[in-house]
């Protein structure tokens, strides 16, 4: 198993930060926006660019869920691995707001498709955007692509892209593993 | 562990500690499902359930009816006194009949001890035992230990007693094995011709005396008195039954600590516990419901996704 570095902790800096100001840039105040970081490892993300929100560029009161897609997954009884479900933390109204989806890498779209799906139990959103830190294009399922990209992507389908965390794996890196 | 060691559920005998566990984690994420405005996910939309109850039942039956459609399967629902059984079919024939119709998975309530063993050795179906005889009843037992879970953190070291009809409680039995396995100790409390002469042998303890008991535990699980069961008297009156071990407020009332009081329901009010005790702060049986709800939901989930799927 050899594994390459596609971004490292500098780079992954630099993309949060464009990421953060592109959302600015179509939200504004945040007043009528929610984030939603898709479990278990958009959540990760999404913490960053609210702290970075906050911290860097004044924005108060940013509403962050975490939503687990575990029962909306169109693999139940056909993985070989059993599915493992997460918490989902939704404590306010998605009815008319714009919201914007979190997850680190997007790959067949099938995740999105679930969590398009899932967010219904919580009300009607006015819009539902898409946000990731990697896109794998040319691998997708599902016609779904991301309003905001960190970093586009091309590998084939026995590579895996690793996200890796500082708060949960020791580093920021984005490697792309061969297996 | 994400999956459980069982194809069946059958009985909290035959389950492991950390198979318990994982439906108590699975249940947390389906408790929160209920609460929400859509209390429905689609996991098992390709997936067909035969609720058969050979007794009669209200809440398990609707408990296990809501918590299939919560998970959207489909689901059918026999009942034995408006159907075949009457006529003299067999019990295998009665379930493969229903199985040709291309069902998955049959969620059993049967008056014998032991049915739904019997089944699942002669059938290729999963099955959840709803209550069998005076044996098992499965998941009742996880959502009083997830009950009590829910309340006092954790299951492990607390005491727990169980008072009443002993001997014709499936009720009793699987709390007894599911209690241990979660590290609780339990005592029972009743009249003595109600408790089984193998108590000792589960490693209970029998205490005569219900303020003693109640004195003792953290926790206190009301059974009620099984008359259709009892085919002949084991006390002299409901009258005295309920002066010796039913509980009233001014019991509870004059113990030194809060208890937490428990009833699997339907209550007999004013014979195991009084209207006020069942109504008070103290009693959770109305968590108990709602709970049953998010177990079950855990339990199905779990063994559907055992059942693999054929593209055919």
């Amino acid at each position: 198993m050899s594994q390459k570095v596609l971004l490292n902790a500098t780079e992954i800096n630099i993309a949060l930060h464009r990421l953060a100001c592109q959302l600015i840039e179509n939200h504004d105040s945040f007043q009528n926006t929610v984030l939603i970081g898709i479990q278990p490892r958009g959540i990760f993300l999404a913490e960053r660019l609210k702290k970075i929100l906050e911290s860097d560029y004044k924005i108060a009161n940013i509403k962050l869920g975490y939503l687990d897609i575990t029962f909306y997954r169109d693999d139940f009884r056909r993985s070989d691995k059993p599915l493992e479900a997460n918490t989902t933390k939704i404590d306010f109204v998605v009815e008319n707001k714009k919201v914007v989806f979190i997850d680190d890498v997007l790959y067949t779209g099938r995740s999105i498709r679930s969590a398009l799906t899932a967010i219904q139990s919580f009300g009607r959103p006015l819009e539902i955007e898409l946000l990731t830190l990697i896109d794998r294009r040319f691998s997708r399922h599902l016609p779904i692509q991301p309003d905001y990209r960190g970093r586009q992507v091309d590998a084939i389908n026995n590579e895996k892209v690793k996200v890796c965390w500082k708060e949960n794996d020791g580093e920021d890196a984005v490697y792309l593993v061969e297996r | 562990m994400s999956e459980l060691s069982v194809n069946h559920l059958l009985g909290i005998k035959y389950i492991t500690e950390d198979d318990i566990q994982l439906i108590f984690e699975t249940a947390d994420h389906f408790k929160e499902v209920i609460n929400r405005s859509i209390k429905k996910v689609p996991s098992l939309r390709d997936i067909t359930i035969a609720n058969l109850f050979f007794e009669n039942s209200t809440r398990t039956r609707l408990s296990f009816e809501l918590a299939e459609k919560r998970l959207s399967a489909d689901v059918i629902n026999f009942s034995a006194a408006s159907s075949s059984v009457k006529k003299g079919e067999t019990l295998i024939d009665t379930v493969n009949n229903i199985l040709s119709m291309k069902v998955d998975m049959v969620v059993m309530r049967h008056p014998n001890a032991g049915a739904g063993i019997f089944l699942s050795r002669h059938i290729n179906a999963s099955i959840v035992n709803a209550g069998d005889g005076a044996h098992e009843h499965p998941t009742q037992a996880l959502l009083d230990c997830f009950s009590i879970r829910e309340k006092l953190g954790d299951v492990a070291g607390k005491k727990v007693v169980i008072v009443g009809d002993i001997l014709h409680s499936r009720v009793a039995l699987s709390n007894i094995f599911a209690l241990q396995k979660l590290g609780a100790k339990v005592k029972v409390c009743g009249p003595k011709t109600l408790i089984p002469k193998y108590i000792n042998k589960l490693g209970v303890e029998v205490e005569g005396n219900l303020r003693k008991a109640l004195e003792w535990c953290d926790v206190a699980n009301m059974l009620r008195v099984q008359n259709e069961r009892m085919d002949i008297s084991y006390f002299p009156s409901t009258r005295e039954y309920a002066q010796q071990f039913g509980l009233t407020k001014q019991l509870l009332n004059s113990l030194n600590k809060e208890i937490i009081v428990m009833h699997p329901g339907p209550i007999n009010r004013g014979v195991e516990i009084t209207s006020d005790v069942a109504d008070s702060k103290q009693s959770i049986i109305l968590d108990q419901v709602q709970n049953g709800v998010a177990i079950r939901m855990a339990v199905i989930y779990l063994l559907a996704s055992k059942i693999k799927h054929h593209e055919d």
